[in-house]
C-alpha cells in the first residue's frame, strides 16, 4: 500500500496557523505513507495536476488530501484521483481548515491537531475499498411547493424546456403574496399587471399541473425518485365543470371578512379570493357556509341554504366532495413556500395590535390597490375616513434579537418608501413621516427611488425609534426621538403603518422534516452553501427559491426561481442518476438471518432472500440490501449481532482504525 | 492489558496532561455545524478529534468503548436535533442506545462525564463551540482516564 498525503496551504487560510511543512514531514513517516507534500492551492488546476503526477510517478494507490471540509472539495479530489487512474473512493479528506486552522490561534497546538487529523484520515483511507458508482433511473417530472411568484416562475421555466411540472398551492388560487400588492418598487409597475400574465401562462401550459387548496402530506424516496402524497382539500366546487361565471358568489347570502384583503373588506362564503384568480373557480368556506353549518348542526333542524347549488347552471357545486390524497412521483422538488409577516402584537410600544388604525404594510397594499376593499383610498380602518398624516415605522420585528428576528428583512425600507410615495399619489394633501434606523436601499435604482420619495414627494424621514403609540381624541399619537437633531417628537397621526419583517411560515419545520432539508435558528431553509450553492439544499434533488430561504424582493425571488429550475432541469436531462455507492452491504456468510436490520432500517431497504448454503448443505434466509433504496445511514450496522452488515466507506473496520489512530 | 500505543500515550502525557476527546459527528447537521464554526472563525480548545459518520445512528456503542480503552479521555456523539435527522430516525435510535450505555458506564464505575451527547444543527456553529468548551472543561475536571486505570 502506497498512500500519498497532499497538504494544502489554502493561500494562508491553513498555513497561517498550521505549519504545513511540519505536517508533511511528520506524516511522511507514518507507516504506509509513501509520499507527502504541500501546495499553495491543492484544488486549483496546477494543484490537481501535482496530485495526478505524484500518483503516476510515485505509484500511489490511495490518497489523503488535507484541506477544507469534504463538503466542499471531496468530489473534486475524487475526480482528480479517478483521472489519474485510481478508484475515486480511495480518497479521504482531512479537514484541517474548518476544523483546525480556522478555529485555533496557537500555531503549535493547531499543527499538532492537524497532524492528528491527517493520521485519522490515513488510517481511514488504508481501509477504503474500491467502489463502483451505481445508477438509478430518474422520474422526469418536477414538483414545486408553493404557487407564489417564485413557484410560478420556476414552473414557467421548466415548462419551457418541455418537462412536466406540478405546482402544489395551499390557497385556492396561485399568485401568492404578490397578488396582494398594489405597485412594485422602484418602477411602480402595477403588481397585478405583471403577475397575472404569468399566472395565465402557467395555467395554460400543457406541461403544468396545478393543484390548489392542496398540501404536501408525505414525502419519501430520494433524488430522481421522490414519492409524494398530496392532500387536495375538498373545494366543494368541481374545477372541471365550473366556468367561473360568478353567479354563485353573487347569490350567496353570507358575508365574512376577507383574509386576502387583510380583513379590510368582505367576501362571501363561496368566493374567489381576487378577480384574477387562477384557477378562476370559487371555493366554499365550509366554516361559514350555511349549508354546512345546517348539516353539522345537531338534529339537522336548521334549514339548509343550498342557493349556490340551485343557481349553478353547470352542476359544479358539490357539497359532498371529500379530501383526496394523490400519490405521484417526481425526480426533483423545488421549495417555494415563501414567507409570512411578523406579528407585531408582541410590541407594547405599538399598542399590542389593539389599535385599528395601526396597520401593517400589507394592509396598506390592499388599501392602495384600486381593486382592493377601499377602492384605492387610504383610509382609517376605525372610521373609514381618508388618512392625511400617516406615520410609517420601519424595522418592526426585524433586527430585534429580543422580540423579533435578528436579521434585516431587506425589503421593508423599499416598500415603506413606496408606500410614502403612493400615499401622496392617492391624496395630494397627505403627509408621510417615516421613522427609520438605517435606510437599506441596496439594489438597482433603489437608492435613487428613496431619494425621490424624500425630495419630490416630501416624505419626512426621522432617524430614531418610536417609544410609544396611543390613541387620543380620535388620533393616534406617535412619540419618538429624532436622534439626528436630538429632538423629542410627537405626531398626531391618522394612520400608522408598521413595516413588519418577513419571517418563516409556521409550517416550515414540518415541511423541512418531511423533505429532510435543514433550516436555521430563524426557521428559514438552509442553502447548501451560502455563496456558491444558494438555491441547492444538502439533500440532492431539492432546491430552494424565494423568501423561504431568506427575505427577498421580487427580482431576487424571480432570479432564484429561474436558478432553481435550471438546477432541476440539469438533473432531469441526465439519462440516469449517479448514486454514491456508500451504502450497506451484507456478508452472507456471516448473516444469521435474524432480521434485526430489516426492522431497524428507516427506509425498508433490506429484504430477506433465500440462498443455497453450500457449506451447510441447506437453504437459509439472509438479508439483502436494495441498492436503489439504501441511503447508507448505517443504523442497521449497529443492530447486527454478527457484524454481517456494514457500510461501505464508513465500515466498522475503518472507524476502529480511526479510533486506534486517535 | 494496555496496548503499546496506549502505554506510549500514557508516558507522553505524564506531566503536561491535556485531555484528548473523540467526537462522532453526523455528516448532515453536526459536522456541518462544526464547519460553520470554522467558517465564522470561532475559536475553541484543540482537544477534540472529529470522526465523521453518516448519522448518529451509525455510532456503535463499541466505538465509544474502544475510544475510552484506547486512551481517549472523553467521547462525544453529536447529531441532528430530534426530528431533523437526515434519515428520519437515526438520532432516536442513537438517543436510546446511548442512554443505556451511559447507565452501563455508571454501573461500571466510569465517570459519566466522560461520555456525552449533543444535538447540534448545521446552523449552530456557536452551539458547537459551546459544547466543545464545556466538554473540555468537564473532562479536565474528570482527569486523565489512564491515571485511573
Ligand atoms: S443524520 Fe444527523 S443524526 Fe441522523
Amino acid at each position: 500500500m502506497k498512500i500519498g498525503v497532499f497538504i494544502c496551504h489554502c493561500g494562508t487560510n491553513i498555513s497561517a496557523t498550521v505549519d504545513v511543512e511540519k505536517v508533511a514531514q511528520v506524516t511522511s513517516k507514518l507507516a504506509k505513507v509513501h509520499f507527502s507534500t504541500t501546495y499553495l492551492y491543492m484544488c486549483s488546476n496546477p494543484g490537481q495536476e501535482l496530485i495526478k503526477k505524484a500518483i503516476k510517478e510515485k505509484g500511489l494507490d490511495r490518497i489523503v488530501v488535507c484541506s477544507c471540509s469534504p463538503s466542499l472539495h471531496e468530489k473534486t479530489f475524487r475526480k482528480c484521483a479517478e483521472e489519474a487512474g485510481i478508484n475515486p473512493y480511495l480518497v479521504e479528506i482531512a479537514n484541517i481548515r474548518e476544523h483546525c486552522s480556522w478555529v485555533h490561534r496557537d500555531k503549535k497546538e493547531a499543527t499538532l491537531k492537524a497532524i492528528d487529523i491527517v493520521r485519522l484520515a490515513v488510517a481511514k483511507v488504508s481501509r477504503d475499498k474500491p467502489l463502483v458508482k451505481t445508477y438509478v433511473p430518474i422520474e422526469k417530472r418536477v414538483l414545486i411547493i408553493g404557487g407564489g411568484i417564485s413557484g410560478i416562475q420556476s414552473a414557467i421555466d421548466i415548462a419551457f424546456a418541455k418537462y412536466p411540472v406540478t405546482i402544489v398551492e395551499r390557497e385556492s388560487s396561485i399568485g401568492g403574496r404578490m397578488a396582494r400588492f398594489d405597485k412594485t418598487f422602484p418602477t411602480l409597475d402595477c403588481a397585478a399587471c405583471i403577475l397575472t400574465p404569468k399566472m395565465v401562462t402557467v395555467s395554460q401550459s400543457q406541461y403544468v399541473t396545478i393543484y390548489t387548496c392542496s398540501e404536501i402530506e408525505e414525502v419519501s424516496g430520494h433524488v430522481g425518485d421522490f414519492k409524494v402524497k398530496i392532500r387536495k382539500r375538498a373545494r366543494s366546487v368541481d374545477i372541471n365543470k365550473c366556468t367561473g361565471c360568478g353567479a354563485c358568489y353573487a347569490k350567496c347570502p353570507v358575508k365574512v371578512s376577507a383574509k386576502f384583503d387583510m380583513n379590510l373588506g368582505l367576501r362571501k362564503a363561496i368566493y374567489v379570493p381576487f378577480p384574477q384568480a387562477v384557477p378562476n373557480v370559487p371555493v366554499i368556506d365550509r366554516q361559514n357556509c350555511l349549508w354546512f353549518s345546517a348539516k353539522n348542526a345537531s338534529g339537522g333542524t336548521k334549514k339548509a341554504c343550498g342557493l349556490c347549488k340551485k343557481i349553478c347552471n353547470f352542476g359544479a357545486i358539490d357539497y359532498d366532495m371529500q379530501d383526496e390524497i394523490i400519490e405521484e412521483k417526481f425526480g426533483a422538488i423545488i421549495v417555494a413556500t415563501g414567507f409570512t409577516q411578523f406579528d407585531h402584537s408582541v410590541y407594547g410600544e405599538y399598542g399590542y395590535g389593539k389599535y385599528k388604525d395601526v396597520v401593517t404594510g400589507l394592509h396598506f397594499e390592499r388599501m392602495a390597490s384600486s381593486s382592493g376593499p377601499t377602492g384605492g383610498k387610504i383610509i382609517r380602518p376605525s372610521d373609514g375616513k381618508e388618512a392625511r398624516d400617516v406615520v410609517f415605522i420601519q424595522c418592526v420585528g426585524s433586527r430585534d434579537e429580543q422580540k423579533g428576528v435578528p436579521y434585516c428583512s431587506r425589503i421593508c425600507c423599499m416598500y415603506t418608501a413606496k408606500h410614502a410615495l403612493l400615499l401622496k399619489e392617492h391624496n395630494k394633501d397627505a403627509q408621510a413621516y417615516v421613522f427609520y434606523i438605517d435606510i437599506r436601499a441596496a439594489g438597482k435604482n433603489y437608492e435613487e427611488f428613496v431619494k425621490k420619495v424624500q425630495d419630490e414627494y416630501g416624505a419626512i424621514y426621522l432617524r430614531g425609534r418610536v417609544s410609544r403609540i396611543f390613541e387620543k381624541g380620535g388620533k393616534i399619537i406617535v412619540r419618538g426621538a429624532d436622534t439626528l437633531s436630538g429632538a423629542q417628537i410627537e405626531i398626531k397621526a391618522d394612520l400608522v403603518v408598521l413595516a413588519t419583517g418577513l419571517i418563516a411560515r409556521p409550517e416550515t419545520v414540518k415541511l423541512a422534516q418531511m423533505l429532510h432539508i435543514p433550516y436555521d435558528q430563524n426557521r428559514l431553509f438552509t442553502e447548501a452553501h451560502p455563496k456558491l450553492a444558494p438555491v441547492e439544499t444538502v439533500t440532492s434533488g431539492i432546491f430552494l427559491t424565494g423568501a423561504c430561504q431568506s427575505p427577498k424582493d421580487i427580482p431576487d425571488s424571480v432570479a432564484t426561481a429561474s436558478a432553481a429550475s435550471v438546477k432541476a432541469l440539469g438533473l432531469l436531462l441526465q439519462d440516469k442518476l449517479e448514486k454514491e455507492p456508500l451504502i450497506a452491504k451484507v456478508d452472507r456468510n456471516l448473516c444469521s438471518g435474524c432480521r434485526a436490520c430489516v426492522v431497524a432500517c428507516p427506509f425498508n431497504a433490506i429484504d430477506m432472500k433465500e440462498i443455497e448454503d453450500r457449506a451447510l448443505k441447506c437453504k437459509r434466509d439472509v438479508a439483502e440490501v436494495v441498492e436503489g433504496v439504501c441511503t447508507g445511514c448505517g443504523n442497521c450496522t449497529v443492530v447486527c449481532r454478527m457484524s454481517a452488515i456494514d457500510i461501505e466507506g464508513f465500515s466498522n473496520r475503518q472507524i476502529m482504525e480511526e479510533i486506534e489512530a486517535l | 492489558m494496555i496496548n503499546p500505543r496506549t502505554q506510549e500515550l500514557k508516558n507522553s502525557r505524564a506531566e503536561s496532561w491535556e485531555p484528548k476527546i473523540a467526537a462522532f459527528l453526523c455528516n448532515w447537521c453536526s459536522y456541518a455545524g462544526a464547519d460553520l464554526a470554522g467558517t465564522s472563525r470561532r475559536e475553541y480548545p484543540p482537544n477534540i478529534r472529529i470522526i465523521r459518520l453518516p448519522c448518529s445512528g451509525r455510532v456503535n456503542p463499541l466505538f465509544v468503548l474502544k475510544c475510552l480503552m484506547d486512551g481517549a479521555d472523553g467521547v462525544l456523539i453529536a447529531g441532528c436535533h430530534t426530528g431533523d435527522c437526515h434519515y428520519s430516525e437515526g438520532n432516536y435510535y442513537a438517543r436510546r442506545r446511548f442512554a443505556i450505555l451511559k447507565k452501563l458506564f455508571e454501573f461500571l464505575g466510569i465517570d459519566p462525564r466522560r461520555f456525552q451527547m449533543a444535538w447540534v444543527s448545521a446552523s449552530e456553529g456557536d452551539k458547537w463551540v459551546k459544547v466543545v468548551k464545556e466538554l473540555v472543561e468537564e473532562i479536565k475536571k474528570a482527569g486523565p482516564i489512564l491515571a485511573k486505570s
